[in-house]
């Protein structure tokens, strides 16, 4: 059990590109941080130099009080598990997992006891001697969770672990990897871009783009008040409605219609409004073309037009609805973006990247 | 195309057929000719006059039974040849196949200028094996060979072709010279089905990368190196013929050769059809036995992803 420190820790390869920019993080002893953004924006780069896979050309990596910059894989007393799980064809399920231990000089009855340990904490005991090829996706994902189990490390790396599995196996396998990492107490880091499993797994979020951090927050945090219109549309589904308009005589407008008081500066601004947070009223501020609704049984989303922009509204209802609709918004629920940063404009923006225990 | 029926859509598999049951065979025709004229017929001729003595004029056989095949085993020139021939397919096999993999584990890891290295290690074999020949008799000539001065460097008066194992050494050093690139060939190709990931994984659990080496990549590989263990076989004790020809050729009659070698000099130099063709046909039986050891029983070792 240990922390990760990173310090302005930046990769830039051999071409001048960027890959991850002045990412500074203190993950705490026991803490499951996820790492999420879009593919390419470096958090699959990030992770594997924590792992040593890949060189830091910035910054400092601490893994408890020890600096690991330059330190093999194998030194850092890291376990990671792999997208397409990477075991060892050729070794028995007991084997894989007692590999990193024989190497380490682990006495043989203490491997045997761990290796047993694992695999009756996941379901694995009757599969030890077949050979990975003899298993469904799934257990093999539990075999590569139960190599990185059974080592013992200081943190544990997933490199987006479950999105070779089918839809219904990668809920219950989230579930699964969720109540592990709560019963081992083990600091983790994990990288997804399905920012779902992001938002259910995490304690702490890391929002990345382009290589740098955008926002790190408890998940709850990230969703009611997202620092940046790119976390906004990126975290929460559906995403959130972004829309152009702009501050005059204290309220927000959009086209013509004015949808609430607001503090910030006159001038054009982005208006972000999640779905759920807007209502359908006759009486409501903004008019709604709507295009089509998608049925989800417990609650329906309705898209449409405001103004010729898109827009979502979520609600419960099942009569059929006319293609106009009134749209009421809730004064609290606005989200307003700088147009030219996207950064969020109201007193939180102050802090985005506030530490959240 | 008349004769050809498509299977329809009821049949998943793309499977042809045909209407007459004789098209199949005349599709077949070529190939079996081949097969039967250049492969069956002349073993069957080979089997038949083992059992004979052919008259070195050609006026007549006669038959003798198994002495072609008493005679020969009970040679103590072909019992000598026969203990070459083994040890010269361990050694060749041993060697191309341990340089082979050596060149191939470095290579892998060459990230820049990787194309003309490797292109420089594989040209090699489009060396056909009488010009390897040619080319190494050149460096282990006894006037103008950098190896027979290499050699004498060294205090040794090399002599191939006049001393055994001096044209032991020459011969050796040239068939596992030819051989490497196709060995090189294979174990590169064979490391890069090895999954990166896989390499990865090793890379946290282990920090030595011998043990990475041993443990992880050398079981991947095993497959690719079953197969080159038996055309390495196959290539030491026959496509080697070319290499004996140019090197052993007009020399002293007490220079090394190989079983096929003895084959050929004794059927076609000293007309002995006869006892050449059993020599052929026992040949024949060690590569059957040896193909069947390999397949029974080192395979079952061998994991196949």
């Amino acid at each position: 059990m240990a922390t990760v420190t990173l310090s302005a820790v930046g990769k830039t390869y051999a071409g001048g590109v960027d890959a991850v920019r002045d990412v500074n993080v203190d993950i705490k002893d026991g803490e499951f941080v996820v790492l999420v953004g879009p593919s390419g924006c470096g958090k699959s780069t990030l992770l594997r130099m924590v792992a040593g896979l890949e060189t830091v050309t910035h910054g400092e990596i601490r893994i408890g009080d020890r600096v690991v910059n330059t330190l093999d894989p194998a030194d850092r007393d890291i376990a990671m598990v792999f997208q397409n799980y990477a075991l060892y064809p050729h070794m028995s399920v007991r084997d894989n997992m007692a590999y990193g231990l024989k190497n380490r000089r682990t006495p043989k009855d203490e491997i045997t006891r761990r290796v047993d340990e694992a695999a009756r904490m996941l379901e694995l005991a009757p599969y030890l001697d077949r050979k990975p090829r003899a298993l469904s996706g799934g257990q093999r994902q539990r075999v590569a969770m139960g190599r990185a189990i059974v080592r013992q490390p200081s943190a544990f790396l997933f490199d987006e672990p479950l999105s070779n599995l089918d839809a219904k196996l990668r809920v219950s396998m989230r579930g699964e990897i969720r109540r592990l990492q709560k019963r081992l107490g083990t600091t983790s880091l994990y990288v997804t871009h399905d920012q779902l499993e992001a938002m259910t797994l995490a304690d702490r979020l890391i929002v990345l783009r382009d290589g740098a951090v955008e926002q790190i927050g408890a998940p709850l945090d990230v969703y009611r008040r997202p620092a940046s219109s790119f976390v906004a549309a990126f975290i929460g589904s559906p995403a959130m409605s972004l829309l152009d308009a702009r501050v005059a005589d204290g309220r927000v407008w959009v086209g013509e219609h004015a949808v609430a008081p607001a503090t910030v500066p006159a001038g054009e601004v982005t208006l972000g409004l999640r779905a759920e947070d807007l209502r359908i009223a006759a009486d409501g501020a903004l008019p709604m073309r709507v295009d089509y609704v998608e049925e989800l049984g417990a609650q329906r989303i309705i898209h449409g037009f405001v103004e010729g922009q898109q827009i979502a509204v979520t609600e419960t209802g099942a009569d059929s609805l006319p293609s106009d609709l009134r749209l009421a918004v809730d004064p609290g629920a606005l989200h307003l973006f700088d147009v030219a940063t996207g950064r969020r404009m109201d007193e939180a923006a102050a802090q985005p990247a506030r530490e959240l225990a | 195309m008349r004769g050809l029926v498509k299977a329809g859509a009821a049949t998943p598999q793309k499977r042809v057929q045909f209407d007459r049951p004789l098209t199949p065979w005349l599709f077949l025709a070529p190939q079996l000719a081949v097969v039967v004229i250049f492969f069956y017929w002349p073993s069957v001729q080979a089997v038949v006059s083992s059992f004979y003595i052919e008259d070195p004029f050609g006026f007549g056989s006669t038959f003798v039974g198994m002495e072609n095949y008493t005679n020969a085993l009970t040679d103590t020139r072909y019992q000598a040849t026969a203990a070459f021939t083994a040890f010269f397919c361990v050694v060749v096999t041993a060697l191309s196949l341990g340089i082979g993999l050596l060149l191939a584990v470095k290579a892998d890891k060459v990230i820049r200028g990787a194309g003309p290295y490797k292109t420089v290690l594989i040209s090699v074999y489009a060396i056909a094996p009488p010009v390897a020949g040619l080319i190494g008799m050149m460096i282990f000539d006894q006037h103008i060979g950098p190896m027979t001065a290499l050699f004498g460097f060294f205090g040794r008066d090399l002599q191939v072709g006049v001393n055994y194992w001096d044209t032991t050494i020459a011969v050796t050093t040239i068939s596992v010279w030819k051989q490497i690139p196709y060995n090189f060939i294979f174990f590169l190709s064979g490391l890069q089905t090895v999954p990166v990931s896989v390499r990865e994984a090793a890379l946290i659990d282990a920090r030595s990368g011998w043990r990475r080496f041993r443990d992880i990549v050398l079981p991947l590989l095993a497959p690719t190196a079953f197969f080159l263990l038996i055309i390495n076989i196959t290539y030491a004790m026959f496509d080697t013929f070319a290499i004996f020809d140019v090197v052993v050729k007009d020399k002293p009659a007490n220079n090394p050769m190989t079983l096929v070698y003895k084959v050929y000099l004794d059927g076609f130099k000293g007309n002995d059809i006869g006892g050449s063709s059993a020599q052929s046909v026992i040949l024949m039986l060690v590569v059957a036995a040896l193909t069947v050891v390999q397949f029974r029983f080192l395979e079952r070792r061998v994991h196949y992803g």
